[in-house]
């Protein structure tokens, strides 16, 4: 029987005591000290949220797969247990085989949003591992950090070791052998470091220093030593068939959010939507192909039990092969009961067609993405969605039989008016009159439609063409809301309209961490210490104990995230080399300000710069 | 078809709760290639039916579920491929087929055994003491416990519902009780409601509490006749 880490006495008082025992279906267990090099993987957020993300399979999957690697997972303890650990000097453990995680070589933490930070301090805190890596000693685990977060880095510079930026499949196997060898031959941290920063793929930000201007702007970002590279070359896949992806998924006991088997169709996307940082840097394009996903989904659910699988990708629609595979999918899962989940599909009506196939059209809802309320916007951000489209759409949904609508927008977009804001309502209202343009005996439902519009807040992101741009102020926001929230209440169809809109304070952090730099590691440290964690969760989020820890530490938030950047600027993310030139990017500006649309990947190349990694869209015949 | 399959419950997965027992089965089904029958409707769900959910915190060698498949092969063979999908210490002990016209386990169950240690350094008093407390505990004509619902308060008397009470030279105490839906006892009342008897302190910590099996009443004319779900 294995032992856990938590006695008896603990699990029984903690909520959901079945986040710590691991114990699930195809998780691997491995006798640690046989194993030379010893991964912790961690995701910092609650269980539930991290066993739902596919990257921490794929990379658990792959580690495990060598002999000379034991990979374990690590999730954020909730508070209940946070308390008692602290309290009772618990040491954060990993779920398989339940020993400290400060025993294991690497520590890797992927970050998703930068909401999580303060759960990056925590499982440090936990775990026993100095917080800040200049303190860590020959013996602590190599923190290493990878994920979306990573292509602006420097707000957490001070705690990780490592960055590895791009996709996991790539260099880690050179990782872990270098790892392995300098075990062996025996040395100093800093010189295995040394041999990481060589690793095409990972910056190690000790090794790199910066100034600034008197304005508090770059001055200079460089090496700080001759034998590490001046640039950080993202990592890609080419071939997204030689790579290994699960076959046997973890299956959680208790619910997750993503409870399914997930099936990554492709990466990347071809639409260049001008907000969308996944869009800019997962380029290139990349099918998987369909033989590949077939064989994959018929092995997971065998393997996993599990009663629905979904695609994942950032535009199913876009996949070249979607037909035949749904087709395949709809065939091979009703006849097993199995559910499909098909997110991100264009509304039309092939998609109809397949929806009607695979749920319950009175209970389901539709969901548009137009982003923003007019064309005029919706040509600054390059979101290719017409107003004619979201209509048809949902003229011929309604024939289909749905009259539920979801609609998502963003609110404090680059130029936008307040008759952009007000557009918002009118395109909702514009939907429910199409419905109640069908004569009442043939509506669906009950006779009536239902249009949800949320909207959240814009936040720039690096590696956009909005990189530059400034965002919004809280009071900018509120004022927005207010505007769109008084034009819905004019709107003739006001009754058949509900809008829901985001949380402002969230947002301005979230938009200082994504821009940010080196100088705000000492306030996210202030702000653990004061008591901040799971900023995410919205019973946890304390705006005022982080202004507090911004003004402890006598550092502007308002800089990094009101103000608009000079385009010669140098950015705290420019040491990255994420595939798309400054210059495409700076071209794609100036069109978004004129409200140019650029044309898709597959219509037309425009230069982006991606096509040096030879492979996926940028070379289709 | 319907199929009896008796299991075990042991070790860390006595922290999982009776919901995600039955998502648990559910998978596990699928897994090992059982030809499950489905519920009819939009959203169907295979048809299973627990005997007794089982608090957390407590293990068991003796919980039952009853399914419904629409072909079997052989039972062996279809113990074995579920026994393999399995999480460590979840045990499938039995499967067996039930007459079509057979009751569900849920509406059979009619008692169960249990048996219960002490935590180390929790017993409450020495082994001979704790022999002769139970048996004067059986020895009462009534037992009166106040039970809470949601509703009402009322008194009940559980000395009834107690068919059997022991106590181990070891100091662990085995019991049979009523259970199911006309009348179902709790281990752990038994328990609070001896401690409050004996004035000692209640704490539920103290008790690691196995279900050791349950039963159906086959007895006529308010004579019980206790058998094994596993026999029936």
């Amino acid at each position: 029987m294995r032992k856990l880490a938590l006695s008896d006495k603990i699990l029984l008082q903690v909520e959901k005591p079945t986040r710590y025992l691991g114990n699930e279906i195809n998780a691997v267990y491995k006798d640690p000290d046989r194993y030379p090099v010893r991964f912790a993987m961690a995701f910092p957020d609650v269980y539930e949220i991290g066993m739902s993300y596919l990257g921490i399979q794929i990379i658990y999957d792959m580690l495990n797969r060598r002999e000379d690697v034991c990979c374990e997972r690590v999730y954020s303890p909730w508070m209940d247990l946070d308390r008692i650990m602290h309290k009772e000097n618990i040491p954060l453990f990993t779920l398989e085989s339940q020993r400290p995680v400060r025993e294991c070589d690497f520590l890797g933490i992927t970050l998703q949003y930068e909401m999580c930070y303060t759960n990056v301090l925590q499982l440090l805190d936990l775990s026993g591992i100095p917080m800040l890596a200049a303190d860590r000693k020959d013996g602590d685990p190599i923190v290493i950090g990878g994920g979306p977060c990573v292509y602006n880095p420097e707000p957490l510079a001070d705690f990780f070791d490592i960055f590895y930026i791009g996709e996991g499949e790539t260099v880690y196997d050179k990782l872990m052998d270098a790892y392995k060898a300098h075990k062996a031959a025996g040395g100093s941290r800093e010189a295995f470091l040394l041999k990481a920063a060589q690793i095409p793929g990972l910056y190690v930000p000790a090794f790199y220093d910066v100034t600034y201007h008197e304005d508090g702007t770059i001055a200079s970002f460089k090496p700080n030593r001759p034998d590490v590279p001046e640039r950080i070359e993202k990592q890609v896949v080419q071939d997204l068939a030689t790579v290994s992806y699960p076959e046997k998924p973890l299956v959680p006991f208790i619910k997750v959010t993503q409870d399914r088997v997930v099936l990554e169709i492709q990466r990347g996307c071809i639409r260049g939507c001008r907000f969308c940082q996944a869009g800019m840097v997962y380029r290139p394009n990349r099918e998987r192909d369909l033989d590949y996903l077939k064989a994959h989904a018929m092995a997971g659910l065998n393997a996993t039990g599990h009663d629905e699988i979904s695609l994942s990708s950032l535009s199913s629609s876009d996949y070249s092969r979607l037909e035949e595979l749904t087709e395949f999918l709809l065939e091979t899962c009703q006849a097993r009961q199995v559910n499909i989940s098909l997110p991100s599909l264009r509304i039309d009506a092939f998609s109809l067609d397949v929806m009607s196939k695979v749920q319950d059209v009175r209970k389901s809802s539709l969901t548009f993405a137009p982003e923003a309320g007019t064309q005029r916007m919706r040509n600054v951000i390059n979101k290719g969605l017409t107003e004619e489209d979201i209509l048809g759409g949902a003229a011929q949904a309604f024939a289909g039989g749905w009259n539920r609508v979801k609609l998502y927008f963003m609110l404090g977009l680059p130029t936008e008016t307040e008759e952009d804001v007000k557009g918002i309502a009118h395109l909702a209202d514009q939907i429910a009159r199409v419905f109640y343009s069908i004569p009442k005996s043939e509506r669906p439902g009950n006779g009536r439609v239902d249009i949800v519009a949320s909207t959240s807040f814009f936040v720039p992101k690096p590696f956009t063409p909005f990189q530059w741009t400034r965002q919004c102020t809280s009071e900018e926001f509120t004022a927005r809301q207010k505007v769109l929230s008084r034009e819905m209440k004019d709107m003739i169809n006001h009754k058949s309209l509900r809008y829901n809109w985001h949380e402002f304070d969230l947002t301005r952090l979230e938009g200082i961490f994504a821009r940010g730099d080196r100088r705000l590691g000492p306030v996210l440290l202030e702000a653990y210490r004061l008591g901040c964690i799971y900023d995410a969760w919205s019973e946890y989020f304390r705006y005022d104990l982080w202004l507090q820890a911004f003004e402890n530490c006598g550092v502007d938030g308002d800089f990094f995230v009101h103000r608009e950047r000079d385009l010669d600027e140098i950015l705290p993310w420019d040491f990255i080399d994420a595939g798309v030139t400054k210059d495409f990017l700076k071209r794609e500006y100036a069109r978004a300000k004129e409200g140019l649309v650029t044309p898709n990947c597959r219509q037309g190349c425009s230069g982006c710069g991606c096509r040096k990694y030879d492979g996926g869209v940028c070379y289709e015949a | 078809m319907k199929l009896r399959i008796r299991f075990g419950k042991h070790g860390v997965v006595k922290f999982i709760g009776h919901l995600d027992m039955m998502r648990y089965f559910q998978k596990a089904f699928r897994r090992a290639g059982f030809d499950m029958a489905y519920s009819k409707g939009f959203h169907p769900h295979q048809l299973i039916t627990f005997a007794s959910p089982l608090g957390v915190g407590l293990e068991s060698s003796g919980e039952y579920m009853d399914i419904e498949v629409v072909s079997a092969g052989d039972l062996d063979e279809m113990k074995a491929a579920l026994a393999a999908q399995m999480a460590e210490g979840v045990e499938i002990l039995s499967i067996h087929a039930l007459d079509e016209n057979a009751g569900n386990a849920m509406s059979l169950v009619a008692g169960a055994d249990y048996k219960i240690a002490f935590r180390e350094d929790m017993m409450p008093m020495p082994v001979s003491d704790l022999k002769a407390a139970m048996a004067d505990f059986m020895a009462r004509p009534e037992i009166q416990v106040l039970k809470k619902t949601k509703k009402s308060e009322r008194i009940v008397d559980i000395r009834p519902l107690i068919y059997d009470l022991s106590v181990t030279d070891q100091g662990e105490i085995l019991m049979q009780v009523s259970a199911g839906s006309a009348a179902n006892l709790k281990p752990e009342l038994v328990l609070e409601t001896f401690c409050r008897l004996n004035d000692l302190p209640a704490d539920p910590y103290a008790w690691l509490i196995s279900r050791l099996d349950m039963y159906t009443d086959l007895g006529k004319d308010g004579e019980r006749r206790l058998v094994s779900l596993e026999k029936c």
